[in-house]
């Protein structure tokens, strides 16, 4: 395979006196799916916080598409094309879903060549719900509709890969499996997702490859047979 | 019926320059969560630039070249400040910005004293708009016509930023959550940059349209800072058009106040024109009462600023209290070694002592941001001076001025309470000034602006040691009291309010009744101070309730460490020592002040005795 | 013998838009009961209802026998009421002995003493209480250094120190591993069964609701759909078709 998408190498993230990641190492390739499992306040989502430029008192080195991104600022590391989809949505509720969706373009970025290119029609063909409210208030809409505006509105940086924190949590299990073909259709589009996620049954069905950490470290790593009840 | 009308285009055309202000400081806080105390410094400075300009170019070039001049130039002031101070402390506690950018005010001023001189200003009438029109019979200035034109065009020119534009959607976006917009690729420091850039200009245009209806003062900072923070708080923090209706509502009561004059109600002769701003404050709790966020605003959801972590209280230490002792009994010997003027600063260290101690106990213990506990000092202090007056003792006129202070404190603490953040910090700012402009111009009671004189204690006590020891015993049994109730179940109670709000009422604590009994004892502590104090300089003068002294006690506080129990009376005695010698040795002490101000709060934001615990705990778990 | 927990056609609507459209159902002592259903299923907001953080439009809540409705948080703690959070509520300044000790003055009305020591206030019953949920060796501990699994503990001491008869716990395995998930709902049956006590809770994870339920209600669109054992639940056709989905088979 080739040069990896998004190589991490020895993150290490500290919260004042707490040190809440301990020298992570994972890589993800275009076109693939890599999750990351563990319990919560193992350092999933701080991971992802940390790749993004959203966390204080990091250190190691995070390679994006062959540049190194560690200590660059989220609108900086945004424009380089890696987008990030946080754990609560963060939609902005007062802002309609078009304008929400507007906030998301990049206009000046240049280097979209190999990029997909995605357009306020194209995010609501995937997903067709956000064309019917479009003119909503993005406070007035469903936990499922939020979580499918704050990808698509992620969708609309242009971005390579995208950093999926949590995207099930608090969604029933049938909005759950939207996102779930969602996902995998952007897979297909040679879209590079890393998600964490605790639900072991969505993690099953749109990863290739399971990163598995506990207390700030990567425990195992490999194919999501990982994911067994049987496994750890 | 044409006296109401005049007044009511009076007060819109006055509602235009208050709007400009007020916006400017609403988009700002919007976007950076910073209440920019320097907003009424830069509406200051836009008057005096506007001056400048005018007086040196003559005709319409100079009058409304320097009205965008004044605009511009304030601009980059505010982008200067943005950049080389702000930047710095966005992450710090909402308190510890509003001091900082109150050091900003201070340097301000100093840096206006210096180039524009102590005297007001007068600037020319604006080039064409120097005649009048008849309304009703009464000569009315257009250019006041002109200046309600312009308030509404404003409205309209920023609603269409606001709306149409995608930098107001970034704006509106970054107001949300400024975090997530940084990770959809927004570049924060240029928009927040830019925002202040937009904000600073509208308050210099703001002040520079003032110019022909007022003269520059250097009063004018903390005059128009008050009303803004009126208006943004009536309007709702961060709301375009609460900006808007606020500022005509605020205008207007005034014009109407000022119209009123002299009247007699129920066989009281009320003088409505100096009740202005006690009628805006009243407006203002009023709706804070009914509209927690103002008429337009939205709940603020509060960053959590991550606390320093305190360990557990638990029991004071054997250590602890024979420290305690060894402390009593080495400043019940200071007088030994005093002389007359170490003497006089050791008892004023004493009183703000206190002062500082039973800030720091709704700050620290209770978790509530009080931007003016002055109001208390100056209440006990003039409530002791009118005490004496009548003809009371010492000790009872200590009493009713404490007894004056508690009262207010619970009348203003009950709507205090009810507010959270900022909207807090601002309620109470306002109830100081509220207290503050009675005493200032309620003559025949408190001798306006000269205060009152001659309130000395009795004869037994005036030996200096004497005082001194009286002041040790008063104020010591204070701060006792202050430090003592944080181990009580009140104190856990107050602290258990503010670790956790939603828990503290499930396990069925009364938080607000627990908060506003936590405020009214701070408030009736810090009027036992300002009695003391007031027998210890013989004189009162309205400034001990003002801004100012307020921003006092914040800084003692903050010097000293919030969450330490020292900390407040190491930062009295520290900061009356500094001003002191400040104050003698430069004309410019403030802009001093305000420079020691800023670096601390970028520098040490834990205090000192803050910042020593936390080296010793740093060596502990090394 | 009355019902612990009794919910008749409780309403609630946000703006004209129903959120709650006339709820019943009721919980036994020494039951414990889940409530599922999706995000904006009204879910939320009918425990909300129960718990005193919202003022219902209609119906009414009883607790044996007792009419509760529409009380404030406060007065239900002293109706016998207990609540955990989703995000674990503590007090981070305190430690964890404090914590308990906190709400045992409050249920004995002593938080406005002014003349005695906070920490030697009720400190038998504190350790109890804690040695009860296994924190025993960790009482002395700022609150602010436990793991969350501890804290999620802590939160069920602070709860059961006011001896309540209903026991209400929003979403309480949140961020937890499977195996933290079990043993925390283990203890709070535990204590549901000993202490006689209704439980009520959230629950997102469907492991830990069909294994520890004994009885689930199902919200959709504001309504009840099902109730019933863990199994009735499973087989409902309408459950699985707006809720369950087929992840879960």
């Amino acid at each position: 395979m080739s040069s990896a998408l998004l190589q991490v190498k020895n993150l290490s993230a500290r919260l004042g006196a707490a040190q809440l990641l301990f020298g992570i190492d994972f890589e993800a390739h275009a076109g693939e799916v890599v999750v990351l499992v563990g319990r919560n306040g193992a350092g999933k989502s701080t991971t992802l916080k940390a790749i993004m430029g959203l966390a204080s008192e990091v250190s190691g080195t995070v390679m994006f598409s062959g540049q190194s991104i560690a200590g660059l600022e989220p609108h900086t590391i945004a424009r380089l094309g890696l987008g990030y989809v946080p754990e609560e949505r963060r939609i902005f509720t007062g802002l309609t879903v078009a304008e929400n969706l507007e906030v998301g373009r990049i206009p000046s970025r240049s280097d979209t060549a190999d990029a997909p290119r995605w357009s306020v029609d194209r995010v609501c063909e995937l997903f067709p719900k956000l064309k019917e409210m479009l003119d909503r208030p993005g406070g007035q809409m469903s936990g499922g509709e939020q979580q499918m505006l704050t990808i698509a509105r992620t969708l609309m940086g242009n971005p390579r890969a995208i950093l999926l924190d949590e995207p099930s949590e608090g969604l029933a299990p049938i909005v759950v499996e939207r996102i779930a073909e969602s996902i995998q259709r952007l897979k297909r589009d040679g879209l590079c997702i890393v998600l964490s996620e605790q639900n072991t049954h969505f993690a099953r069905a749109v990863a290739d490859r399971a990163i598995v950490i506990e207390r700030g470290c990567v425990t195992h790593a490999g194919g999501i047979e990982l994911l067994e009840p049987t496994h750890p | 019926m044409t006296a109401f009308f005049v007044q009511t285009l009076n007060g819109l055309a006055s509602a235009s320059s208050l709007f400009l202000v007020a916006v400017g400081l609403s988009l700002i806080f919007g976007v950076t969560r910073i209440v920019n105390f320097a907003h009424g410094s830069f509406y200051m400075l836009g008057v005096y630039i506007a001056y400048t300009c005018a007086t040196s170019l003559s005709g319409a070039l100079g009058f409304w070249g320097g009205v965008l001049a004044a605009g511009l130039a304030v601009a980059v002031i505010g982008v200067l400040v943005e950049m080389l101070v702000l930047r710095r402390i966005y992450s710090s506690p909402e308190l510890l910005q509003l001091i900082a950018t109150f050091a900003l005010v201070l340097i301000i001023k100093d840096a206006a004293l210096a180039i524009w001189g102590p005297e007001d200003l007068l600037g020319p009438r604006a080039p064409g708009f120097t005649g009048a029109v008849e309304i009703f019979g009464r000569a009315f200035p257009t250019y006041d016509l002109l200046l309600i034109a312009l308030g509404v065009a404003m409205l309209l020119v920023l609603t269409a930023l606001m709306k149409k534009t995608r930098f107001g959607l970034l704006l509106r976006a970054a107001t949300e959550d400024r975090e997530m917009t940084d990770a959809l690729g927004v570049n924060q420091k240029l928009l927040f940059t830019a925002v202040f850039a937009l904000g600073s200009f509208l308050a210099g245009i703001g002040g520079a349209l003032q110019l022909p209806r007022e003269p520059a003062t250097l009063a004018m900072d903390l005059g128009i800072i008050a009303d803004v923070f009126v208006v943004v708080v009536i309007g709702g923090l961060g709301s375009l058009h609460g900006a808007f209706v606020a500022a005509i509502i605020i205008s207007l009561v005034k014009a109407y106040c000022i119209g009123l004059g002299s009247q007699t109600l129920f066989g009281v002769e009320f003088e409505f024109s100096k009740l202005t701003l006690v009628a805006e404050f009243i407006v203002m709790a009023l709706v804070l009462v009914f509209k927690p966020n103002g008429l337009f605003g939205k709940p603020i959801i509060h960053s959590q600023t991550s606390a320093a972590v305190e360990l557990p209280l638990g029991k004071p230490s054997n250590i602890q209290l024979g420290a305690l002792l060894a402390g009593i009994l080495l400043l019940a010997a200071m007088p030994a070694v005093f002389d007359e003027y170490t003497s006089v600063l050791a008892t004023d260290v004493l009183i703000f002592a206190l002062f500082a101690a039973s800030l720091g106990l709704i700050i620290g213990t209770a978790g509530l941001g009080s931007f003016g506990h002055a109001a208390y000092f100056g209440l006990g202090a003039y409530g002791a001076a009118l005490a004496t007056q009548a003809g009371f003792g010492f000790l009872s006129s200590l009493f009713l001025g404490a007894a004056l202070a508690l009262a207010a404190a619970m009348v203003f603490g009950w709507f205090c309470v009810r507010l959270s953040g900022t909207y807090m910090a601002m309620l109470t700012l306002a109830f100081a000034q509220i207290v503050w402009s009675i005493v200032f111009q309620w003559d025949a009671v408190t001798g306006g602006s000269n205060g009152l004189v001659g309130i000395w204690p009795p004869e037994a006590l005036s030996d200096r040691d004497y005082f001194y020891w009286t002041t040790l015993t008063v104020c010591g049994v204070g701060v006792l009291v202050c430090w003592w109730v944080v181990y009580t179940p009140f104190g856990y109670a107050l602290r258990a309010a503010r670790d956790s709000t939603v828990k503290a009422l499930a396990i069925g604590l009364s938080v607000k009744r627990l908060q506003w009994a936590g405020f009214a004892l701070a408030g009736g502590l810090a009027g036992v101070a300002g009695a003391v104090y007031v027998f210890s300089k013989g004189s009162i003068s309205p400034e001990v309730s003002a801004i100012p002294r307020s921003v006092d006690a914040l800084v003692m506080v903050l010097l000293g460490g919030i969450n330490t129990l020292l900390g407040p009376v190491v930062g009295a005695a520290v900061f009356t020592y500094l001003q002191d010698t400040l104050a003698r040795s430069t004309d410019y002490w403030r802009a001093v002040l305000g420079a020691v101000i800023l670096l601390l709060v970028m520098l040490f934001p834990r205090g000192i005795v803050g910042s020593i615990k936390q080296f010793a705990q740093r060596r502990r778990a090394a | 013998m009355s019902k612990a927990l009794e919910v008749s056609g409780l309403k609630k609507s946000f703006g004209g838009v129903a959120a709650v459209r006339g709820i019943d159902f009721h919980a036994d002592a020494g039951e414990a009961v889940a409530l599922i259903g999706s995000n904006g299923a009204g879910k939320t907001t009918c425990f909300n209802l129960i718990n005193g953080q919202l003022t219902p439009d209609g119906g009414r809540v009883s607790l044996f026998g007792l009419d509760i409705t529409g009380r404030s948080p406060e007065l239900l703690f002293r109706s016998g009421v207990a609540r955990t959070f989703q995000i674990t509520a503590t007090f981070a300044s305190m430690s964890v002995r404090e914590n308990v000790q906190m709400a045992l003055m409050s249920r004995h009305r002593e938080v406005a003493g002014f003349f005695s020591l906070a920490t030697s206030r009720h400190t038998v019953a504190a350790n109890e209480l804690l040695a009860d949920v296994g924190l025993s060796e960790q009482a002395s501990r700022p609150c602010a250094a436990l793991a969350y699994g501890d804290l999620k503990r802590l939160e069920l001491a602070v709860a059961l120190a006011n001896e309540p008869r209903l026991l209400l716990m929003d979403e309480p395995t949140a961020g937890m591993s499977p195996e933290e998930r079990n043993a925390l709902m283990r203890l709070a049956l535990r204590v549901c069964r000993e202490r006689k006590l209704a439980l009520l809770f959230t629950e997102h994870d469907m492991d830990v609701v069909f294994t520890h339920a004994d009885r689930i209600i199902v919200m959709n669109r504001g309504r009840l759909i099902a109730q019933g054992s863990p199994s009735e639940v499973r087989a409902n056709e309408e459950v699985r078709a707006v809720y369950l989905g087929s992840l879960h088979v």
